[in-house]
């Protein structure tokens, strides 16, 4: 019911947004919808208890062994409100943007946001894979109708990098699907394939399925489309890419690769964490030399993905609640870096360094405010970003490899040097002699400064008090654990 | 047999309805009437009313495969005539004279879905192709037209040579035309048969423009007027394959090592050239020829597989691409630049129109929610289910990635892109409601395909 309704919503409400043609009312109309998703996802978490009303089963493709099955776990709670917070943070942000056509560029926004929402509740490879693709349109048409000037190219080396990716992903779903004892796409003969499956096949189809959630994330060396997609894209498509999309990669890793596929995962796992580590360190160094704020916001959310990657490979319950805990974080912080970097383009009409600088002096509230951000983005103590490091790093330092050190070190690296990209983003753009280029800069207006101490408040309360999220998806942690844990009681694993 | 006997007689009427009729409105009318009524009949026979019965004496055999098959290229038709009809009347003076020909064409469709002897497949694939030479050449001051029919003609028969030989080689080592007679297998199939059998492949891959036969495809599809084009790849292609499938399952299904390579091998080349070749062209009609040939690489994987799965998802498929095919040719008609800049801002233009052309593209790419999706699926699936094919379904896939850049193109165009000048496109308000109905019929399958898979199982 609750997981039907929080896709149903954002669809309805989407479709009827290309009908209505006053701006004003698109908005109120849009901003609307986010409230009763938001409203919808959190009586999903505290209201409505009852499992019966959190999941749905609809007959649907019965014929090729497909159902619509969609649940509300406390993965898909957890996203499912960083989601409808996310949209709800996003379009207050930007209520004064202006748009051509607003009416299709807010419809666009609610059918992605409808298919992100399918992405985390589907319980069932087939439906995973049609809201994957569905999340996939909206953007690519949001992206090259709204964004900069080189937009045409840059979305389409975009959709083409995650199509090659997702359809991949199609021709292991398919095998797996042939494999099942049923003949059926649901997660639950999936997950019986975890020990069923010879090692030979679970090597290859593990990368099948992780390359379209490495381009997602994404993980080096597949990232090399997002940083042209994240500038070029319009801000507020941005931060949906950067700040919820990319936890479908992680949703992938989290709720199919890994559980299904655990002995592949285990097999690769020193492949990719390496991976993973180099990308983290080559994206803060690059980020550490450029001087674009959108370059580097994007380059910094390549870093702290792969830090999240790495902690999932990493199979263990620390690990794991970190990773949950960020990944809502994540969202959050990185979504409040984008709004402020939207503000300073509207403002100014660039986020380059050399025309920017000084600007606490101008807007003193917005400098305030990105401080705060800034700092969660580092993981300071007492901000939301802290806890969920920590509880990484912890898990990291448990790996069961010789290297584990290195691997530690490597990701500790990472952070020091986003904190130093990060503070000398903020000495460039907010202190500093104010830059003879700004003239007439405006400290925030009410809808923004709503959004931003929204964003806030957010991070100081997880950061002071994360138990909230962990305690939500301490069970989900446990039984993941526990599941991939079975391989090691496998006679094949004997042999790896 | 109602579809067949009717379809030959309505070709007739259709004759003389233009000397008859004065005004070409009636005609279109008629014809339409006429597939309306050949849709009806052909409705009764699956239910099981035959009007007529002749005794064929075993060279045909009307099952629901082939049935269904014949109201799915009845139906693609009627949907082809009410869009394009009006526009064969800028082709040339001999208007009731292509409609004629249509319901000739859909005579010799119905005999190749339905075929159990050699001999009516060869019937069958004659009364498709003499019609459609006529067809091609149809623009008769146009030099493309008659280059394109001259070449199609010459090629044609080569290949019509080829089959023939072959089913003389079958002959001479079964004795029988009949497939039931052929495809039982003693010991080792002999020379003479595998011989026969590979002439049968190449000139049935001829047909279906398989690569490596597929270099009259592009020329003819292009030089030929664009509505009859429409007809060729559409329509006309799928016919060959269900005869195609037919043949290879009925008749060779005893023999599958024996073809089951090469099947493969140009399978993977029909992907490789029509999508690659694809991607350079500047025209938009030559860019669907070579697309009709890529797509025609994924029906293959049909024949490859040669399963439940592969045959019902070679109906989705064919009913999948026609309708997304001829909705762009018949947008394609209507236009004065078939370059990709005609589109220029034609969304700006005709938003409604620019939507459906989305949806046909978006179905020819593959994107879940579109029947062209679960055709593709079905196909892999289908493949994969074969065993042992992995790398083929990896191609297919690869293959089906690269087709993305050349069919959003249309949409880069349409929407992201301003017309230096302005490309003027009327369209009446009936043409757009009807490809409407196209769409509507591509997304509905995309999302319900049990309404088509129900025809199977009740």
């Amino acid at each position: 019911m609750i997981a039907v309704l929080l896709i149903l919503i954002p669809l309805i409400t989407g479709l009827a947004t290309f009908f209505i043609r006053n701006d004003k009312l698109v908005k109120a109309w849009s901003l609307f919808a986010t409230v009763i998703t938001l409203a919808v996802s959190i009586s999903g978490i505290w209201l409505v208890k009852d499992a019966k009303y959190l999941e749905h089963h609809g007959t649907w493709l019965q014929i090729l062994g497909s159902s619509f099955s969609v649940k509300l776990d406390a993965l898909g709670q957890l996203l499912c409100l960083l989601t409808a917070i996310g949209y709800f943070l996003i379009f207050t942000a930007t209520w004064k943007n202006v748009y051509s056509k607003s009416y299709n560029f807010y419809g666009l926004m609610l059918l992605a946001l409808s298919g992100l929402m399918g992405v985390y509740l589907a319980m069932d490879a087939l439906l995973l894979y049609f809201f994957w693709e569905l999340t996939l349109i909206p953007v690519y048409f949001l992206c090259s109708q709204w964004g900069g000037e080189r937009r045409i190219a840059v979305t389409f080396k975009f959709f083409v990098y995650t199509f090659l990716g997702s359809i991949l992903m199609l021709v292991g779903i398919l095998y797996l699907q042939s494999k099942t004892a049923d003949h059926s796409f649901s997660i639950k003969s999936f997950y019986e394939l975890q020990t069923t499956l010879s090692k030979g096949d679970q090597s290859w189809l593990f990368w099948l399925f992780f390359i379209a959630f490495a381009v997602k994330m994404p993980i080096f060396p597949f990232h090399t489309w997002q940083p042209d997609t994240y500038q070029q894209s319009p801000t507020s498509t941005t931060m949906v890419l950067s700040g919820l999309m990319v936890k479908m990669g992680l949703l992938g890793l989290i709720r199919w690769l890994v559980p299904i596929l655990s002995i592949g995962a285990e097999m690769w796992s020193y492949t990719v964490i390496p991976l993973a580590l180099i990308g983290l360190i080559y994206a803060s160094l690059i980020a550490l030399r450029l001087s674009d704020m959108k370059l580097i916001i994007a380059y910094s959310s390549i870093a702290h993905v792969a830090l999240m990657c790495v902690a999932v490979f990493a199979s263990n319950e620390i690990a794991m609640q970190g990773v949950l805990l960020q990944m809502f974080n994540h969202g959050i912080n990185i979504i409040g870096m984008w709004m402020v970097a939207d503000m300073i383009e509207k403002r100014t009409g660039t986020t380059k360094f050399s025309g920017l600088g000084g600007l606490a002096q101008k807007a003193p509230t917005m400098a305030i405010f990105f401080v705060i951000i800034s700092l969660a983005n580092i993981a300071l103590p007492l901000t939301n970003g802290f806890a969920g490091e920590f509880l990484m790093f912890t898990g990291i330092m448990k790996i069961h490899s010789p290297y584990y050190l290195w691997f530690t070190i490597a990701a500790c690296a990472g952070v020091v040097l986003g904190a130093a990209y990060t503070l000398r983003m903020v000495r460039k753009i907010f202190y500093g002699e104010l830059s003879t280029e700004v003239t007439g800069f405006e400290d925030v207006s009410l809808n923004e400064k709503l959004a931003l101490s929204l964003v806030v408040i957010l991070i100081l309360v997880l950061g002071i008090y994360p138990q909230a999220i962990l305690n939500m998806t301490d069970s989900f942690s446990k039984d993941f654990i526990e599941r991939i844990n079975i391989i090691q009681f496998l006679p094949s694993k004997t042999g790896i | 047999m109602n579809a067949l006997i009717i379809s030959a007689v309505w070709g007739v009427v259709m004759m003389f309805s233009g000397i008859l009729l004065k005004q070409k409105s009636a005609v279109r009318n008629l014809a339409i009437a006429g597939m309306v009524l050949l849709l009806v009949v052909n409705i009764f026979e699956t239910n099981g009313t035959a009007f007529f019965n002749v005794d064929t004496r075993g060279m045909m055999y009307f099952d629901r495969f082939a049935l269904i098959f014949n109201s799915i290229a009845i139906m693609l038709s009627l949907l082809f005539l009410l869009l394009s009809a009006k526009d064969m009347e800028k082709v040339g003076i001999n208007y009731a004279e292509y409609l004629a020909l249509i319901f000739f064409i859909l005579c010799g469709i119905v005999l190749t879905s339905s075929f159990k002897s050699l001999l009516i497949l060869f019937l069958g694939i004659e009364i498709i192709s003499i019609p459609l030479y006529i067809l091609t050449g149809s623009d008769k001051l146009n030099l493309k037209s008659n280059e394109a029919s001259l070449k199609y003609f010459l090629q044609g028969s080569f290949s019509t040579g080829l089959m023939l030989m072959g089913i003389a080689f079958i002959y001479g080592d079964k004795g029988s035309f009949l497939t039931s007679v052929i495809a039982p297998l003693n010991g080792l199939p002999s020379a003479l048969l595998i011989a026969g059998m590979l002439l049968l492949l190449f000139s049935m891959a001829f047909k279906a423009s398989a690569a490596p036969f597929h270099f009259w495809t592009p020329d003819v599809y292009d030089g030929a007027p664009t509505v009859f084009t429409s007809y060729m790849a559409t329509i006309v292609k799928a016919a060959v394959f269900i005869a195609f499938i037919r043949l290879f399952d009925e008749a060779f299904g005893n023999l599958q090592h024996v073809w089951k390579l090469t099947i493969a091998i140009i399978t993977v080349a029909t992907l490789f050239i029509g999508n690659i070749t694809a991607v350079f062209q500047q025209s938009v009609k030559r860019m669907l020829a070579y697309s009709s040939i890529s797509q025609a690489g994924f029906m293959l994987l049909a024949i490859y597989s040669m399963n439940t799965d592969g045959k019902e998802g070679l109906l989705l498929y064919v009913i999948a691409y026609s309708l997304a095919t001829i909705g762009l040719f018949a947008v394609l008609a209507k236009m004065s630049d078939y370059s990709y800049d005609g589109f220029n801002g034609l969304a700006r233009q005709q938003p409604f129109l620019a939507m459906l052309i989305t949806i046909f593209v978006l179905s020819l790419s593959g994107i879940p929610l579109t029947a062209g999706f679960l055709s593709k699926f079905l196909m892999l699936k289908a493949t994969l289910a074969a065993g042992g094919s992995l790398w083929l379904v990896i191609v297919a896939v690869v293959m089906a990635v690269i087709s993305i850049s050349y069919y959003f193109r249309i949409l880069q165009a349409m929407y992201f892109k301003n017309a230096e000048k302005e490309n003027i496109i009327i369209v009446s308000s009936q043409f757009k409601w009807t490809l409407a109905v196209l769409a509507t019929l591509l997304i509905l399958l995309g999302i319900f395909p049990n309404l088509f898979f129900g025809f199977f199982y009740f």
